[in-house]
């Protein structure tokens, strides 16, 4: 049993998710972390699961075509502890290309790491929404006036705030 | 007193304004403070009414999406299902935020982000000070449910912010469904 990563992604209709999963089940493989999601028009998927290698690949086979279809193994878990506190980011103005290198190289420059991002365009305006992972250590002043200032070459509004959850 | 208010005490015709749409760069500009008599801001006060009006589905607009960078805003959440208080249709000029308490997230449109919704997560009590066009004197509005949650939109709007700005979660804004 490997740790594997499958990724779909093709035109959307219904029952991808259906077809890909069954033919994963036949196999004995538990699906562990996915995100499955709609990116214009086309039906993405990304799993980790843990799995024979061989048995996934060939189970995976016939929904080759239409499906873009790729399976890897991959090394070991490895998962970090939280760097620091969350944050959420939000970007949106006139879409252009770099604003997400842009945007996301400031925040790893402050040490901060991204834990989650989407991004959306729609006739002439580009959204960024990720959540990011700041270290203690990070100077948030400085960081606001660099997203600030890098905000501004870019023509789009930048957001930094403190990603509130509410314990229950 | 705000529920004895009514456009009509403008005592001027609105015009139907166009709307804009982000990234229009007004939409994130930070509003200047009005000046609840001059008569410019009488009109536009009647504008933000005649075209809240027009609007399907509108409970709320503020000038800044008529392209006008001014603290103010009309609001009408009457007849809305997940209205409590309400305050009927009212404008108010440099409104501000006194007190909000017991956040909720919701799911918010906006006629300026048509293509989006998402999920915001504002106060469901609220206290909001702001003069009424036309008047000199300070209101104070005390309100809850979704009157709150559409002050606070609006209150945003003037000060340069979207919804898109406060949602909730990386995967929080939707593109907004329109069914064949």
């Amino acid at each position: 049993m490997s740790q594997l990563a499958v990724t779909v992604i093709g035109p959307d209709r219904p029952g991808i998710i259906a077809d890909v999963t069954e033919a994963l089940v036949g196999t004995g493989v538990n699906l562990e972390d996915s995100t499955m999601t709609l990116l214009r028009g086309h039906f993405a998927m990304m799993i980790v699961c843990a799995g024979p290698f061989d048995e996934v690949k060939s189970a995976l086979e016939p929904l080759r075509g239409e499906l873009v279809i790729t399976v890897r193994k991959m090394g070991p878990e490895h998962e970090h502890a939280p760097i620091g506190a969350p944050y959420m980011l939000s970007v949106h103005g006139a879409d252009r290309p770099g604003i997400v290198a842009a945007v996301t190289r400031m925040i790893a420059a402050a040490g901060g790491t991204i834990t989650d991002l989407a991004t959306r365009l729609s006739g002439g305006l580009y959204v960024l929404t990720a959540e990011v992972e700041l270290p203690p250590t990070a100077e948030l002043e400085m960081l606001d006036r660099a997203l600030e200032i890098t905000a501004e070459e870019l023509g789009v509004g930048v957001t930094l705030r403190p990603a509130e959850s509410d314990e229950l | 007193m705000i529920t004895d208010w009514s456009p009509a005490r403008l005592d001027v015709q609105g015009a139907v304004l166009e709307v804009v749409r982000a990234p229009h760069p007004v939409l994130a500009t930070e509003s200047a403070e009005v000046d609840p008599l001059d008569p410019e801001m009488i009109q536009l006060a009647a504008d933000l009414v005649a075209t809240m009006r027009v609007s399907p589905g509108c409970v709320g607009l503020a000038a800044p999406q008529v392209g006008v960078a001014a603290q103010m805003f009309s609001l009408d959440v009457t007849n809305h299902p997940k209205t409590r208080t309400c305050h009927g249709v009212f404008v108010l000029c440099n409104a501000v935020v006194v007190e909000a308490s017991r956040n909720e997230k919701a799911r918010e449109g906006c006629m300026s982000v048509p293509d989006f919704t998402g999920d915001v997560k504002r106060a469901t009590r609220l206290t909001v000070t702001g003069v009424l066009p036309g008047t000199k004197d300070e209101v104070t509005i005390t309100t809850d449910a979704f009157e709150a949650r559409a002050l606070q939109h609006e209150i945003d709007h003037c000060n340069g912010k979207l919804f898109l700005d406060r949602v909730a979660g990386a995967h929080a804004v939707y593109p907004r469904k329109t069914y064949q």
